[in-house]
C-alpha cells in the first residue's frame, strides 16, 4: 500500500525522490569532508546559507527557489572560502575557525529573518521553514532542480575522482606531482556547497552536517575501498531520506527533516555496533575472547 | 660552486621564513650524480623544509632550485618524493597496491585513469620493497616499516632520477632498514641521486656516501670522509646533543 503511494501520491512522491537524491548527494561528497576531517565544514557550509537565502529575498522581492537558493549557494560559497583562508592565513586553527564562521553567519541570518517577519509583508511567510527543511511543500520542479544539481556534482566527482583521491589521502604528495592542490580543494568545497543547496528544501541548514557526516560515517564501517565507500553511503543516505519521507508523510504529520535526520541516526548506530570489521560488538567479542585465551 | 653539466640538484642563495622566523637562510647547494645523500641536522634545522622547498611546498623568500639545470617546475617528472610516513591517516580507505599506484598519477596527469600498465608498475615497485604479497592489504593493517616501504615503492613507481625521502629511516623495523639500505644501493647502481633527511648520526656514515651539515645555513657539504668531522657537527649541533662527546668520538671511528 505504501509502495503504491510511493508511486501515485503526488506530496510522497516528490518529498521522497528528493530525499533520496539529497541522500545520494550528500553520502558521496561527505564521504570525501569526513575523510579530510572536515566533517564539520557542512555545517559552517550550510549555516552560511541562511543570510543568502534572506538576502536573496531582500534584494529580489520573490520567493522564486532558484532565486533563494541561488543566495544560498553564493554565501555559503563565501563563508567556505573564508574559512579555508583563515585557516591558511592565520594561527586560528579548523575548529575554531569554523565556529566563527558558523555562529557569525547563522546569527546574522537570524537577524535577517527576524527584520523580514517583522515587516508584516504579505510575502514574507514561510523563510523560516529553511531553518529545518519543509519536505512537503517540495513540488516536481524542486525535485528536477534538485537532480540537475546532483547530477552536475556526481559527474565532477567521477572525473576528478582519482585527483580527490589522492589529495585526500596525501596533499602534499599530490601537490609534487604538480596537482592543483588549492584548486581541488575549492572545487570539493563549492560541491559541498551544491549538496548543502540541495539539502535546504529538505532537511535545512540546521540539520544539514548530519546528512553529511552519518552516511559517510555509516559506510565506513562496512568498507575499506573507497569506492565501495561512496557507493555504500550514497546508498545509506537515499534509505534514510525515503525511511524519513515515507514515516513523516503516512504517519500523523511528523517533519520529514528530523524524521530522515533519525533514520539516519538509526544506520550509523546499527553500523557502529554490528559492522562486521571494525564494529564495537566484533570488537568487544575479539577482545573478550583475548582475554579468555589467556587465562 | 657552479652547476656543472649534469648535476642532478642546484640550490642557490634559497632562503624560507615561516611567518618572521628564518628555518633556511643563504642555502647554497650543488648535489652531483649517483650519490647517496644525507642532510643532517638537529631538530629545527629546517632538513625537512629544505627538500620541501626543493619541491615547491614551501613559499621561498628568495632563491631558485635546478634539477638538472632547468626549472623545477620543468622537470617536476625527474624528482620523487618520500614524505614522513606519519604525515598521512593511514586508516584511509584503500589497500597498499592502490597507495604504490598514486606514484603514476603524476604521468598520468589531469582525468587520466590508472589502467593495467600503472597496476603492473606498481606491482614491480612493491617485489622491489618486498612487500609483493601484501598488495591487497588494507593500510591500516601494516606495521610501521611496512608502511614506510608501501611510501618507498609509490617513490619507485615515480621512476625519476631524484629521490627525496624525508627520515625515512625513522621508527623502522630491522628488516625494513635492511630493505631501505638494500634500496638505496641499487638506486646508485642505477646511476639515481637519493638525498635523505637522516637523523641517526651514528648510522649515517654507513649508509650514504655524502653529507649535508645544515642547521638553517649549511655548515658543510661533501663526501662524509671530508665533511664529517668533530668540528663541523659541534658545529651544526652547537653542543645541543646530550651524548656528544660520545657521539663524536664514535664518528671519528666511523669515518676512521
Amino acid at each position: 500500500m505504501i509502495f503504491s503511494d510511493l508511486l501515485f501520491d503526488y506530496t510522497l512522491r516528490n518529498v521522497a525522490l528528493g530525499s533520496a537524491l539529497l541522500g545520494i548527494v550528500s553520502g558521496v561528497l561527505g564521504s570525501f569532508a569526513v575523510l579530510r576531517k572536515q566533517g564539520l565544514l557542512g555545517d559552517a557550509l550550510s549555516h552560511a546559507a541562511l543570510p543568502g537565502i534572506c538576502l536573496a529575498f531582500l534584494l529580489t522581492g520573490t520567493r522564486a527557489i532558484l532565486v533563494l537558493l541561488l543566495g544560498a549557494a553564493i554565501t555559503g560559497w563565501i563563508g567556505a572560502l573564508l574559512l579555508i583562508r583563515i585557516v591558511r592565513d592565520t594561527r586560528i586553527d579548523e575548529d575554531a575557525a569554523l565556529g566563527i564562521v558558523l555562529s557569525t553567519f547563522f546569527g546574522f541570518g537570524i537577524v535577517l529573518l527576524t527584520f523580514i517577519s517583522k515587516r508584516n509583508d504579505a510575502n514574507q511567510a514561510g523563510l523560516d521553514r529553511y531553518l529545518f527543511g519543509q519536505a512537503a511543500a517540495l513540488r516536481e520542479e524542486n525535485v528536477v532542480t534538485m537532480a540537475i544539481l546532483g547530477a552536475v556534482a556526481l559527474c565532477v566527482v567521477f572525473l576528478f575522482y582519482k585527483e580527490f583521491k589522492l589529495a585526500t589521502f596525501d596533499p602534499e604528495f599530490a601537490a609534487s606531482l604538480g596537482f592543483a592542490t588549492g584548486r581541488l580543494n575549492v572545487l570539493l568545497t563549492s560541491l559541498i556547497v551544491i549538496a548543502v543547496v540541495i539539502g535546504l528544501q529538505t532537511v535545512g541548514v540546521v540539520l544539514m552536517a548530519a546528512m553529511l557526516v552519518g552516511p559517510a560515517v555509516a559506510a565506513r564501517q562496512w568498507t575499506d575501498r573507497l569506492g565501495v565507500m561512496l557507493l555504500l553511503s550514497s546508498f545509506f543516505g537515499a534509505t534514510a531520506g525515503v525511511a524519513g519521507a515515507m514515516v513523516s508523510v503516512t504517519q500523523a504529520r511528523l517533519p520529514t527533516g528530523p524524521m530522515v535526520i533519525l533514520s539516519l541516526t538509526l544506520i550509523v548506530v546499527v553500523s557502529i555496533l554490528f559492522a562486521p570489521r571494525h564494529g564495537l560488538i566484533v570488537d568487544r567479542v575479539r577482545r573478550w575472547r583475548l582475554a579468555g585465551a589467556r587465562s | 660552486m657552479t652547476p656543472g653539466e649534469a648535476d642532478p640538484l642546484h640550490v642557490h642563495d634559497l632562503t624560507v621564513a615561516y611567518r618572521d622566523k628564518r628555518v633556511l637562510e643563504d642555502v647554497d647547494l650543488t648535489i652531483p650524480a649517483g650519490r647517496l645523500v644525507a642532510i643532517i641536522g638537529p631538530n629545527g634545522a629546517g632538513k625537512s623544509t629544505l627538500l620541501r622547498a626543493v619541491l615547491d611546498l614551501v613559499p621561498r623568500v628568495s632563491g631558485t632550485v635546478e634539477i638538472f639545470r632547468r626549472r623545477y617546475r620543468e622537470q617536476r617528472r625527474l624528482v620523487a618524493y618520500v614524505p614522513q610516513r606519519n604525515s598521512v591517516d593511514w586508516e584511509f580507505p584503500t589497500d597498499a597496491l592502490d597507495v604504490v599506484m598514486m606514484g603514476r598519477y603524476g604521468t598520468l596527469g589531469w582525468l587520466r585513469r590508472p589502467g593495467r600498465s600503472e597496476r603492473d608498475a606498481a606491482m614491480r615497485a612493491l617485489e622491489q620493497v618486498g612487500m609483493a604479497a601484501y598488495a591487497g592489504r588494507q593500510i591500516s593493517q601494516l606495521s610501521g616499516g611496512q608502511q614506510q616501504r608501501v611510501f618507498l615503492a609509490r617513490a619507485l613507481a615515480q621512476n625519476a632520477q631524484i629521490y627525496l625521502m624525508d627520515e625515512p629511516f625513522a621508527g623502522v623495523d630491522a628488516v625494513t632498514e635492511r630493505a631501505i639500505v638494500d634500496l638505496l644501493s641499487a638506486l646508485r647502481s642505477e646511476g639515481k641521486t637519493v638525498v635523505c633527511v637522516h637523523h641517526d648520526l651514528d648510522s649515517a656514515p654507513y649508509y650514504f656516501d655524502w653529507a649535508v651539515l645544515l642547521n638553517v645555513r649549511i655548515i658543510a657539504a661533501g663526501p662524509f670522509s671530508e665533511v664529517f668531522t668533530p668540528e663541523n657537527v659541534t658545529r651544526t649541533y652547537g653542543g645541543s646533543l646530550s651524548s656528544f662527546g660520545r657521539l663524536v668520538r664514535g664518528m671519528s671511528a666511523a669515518v676512521g
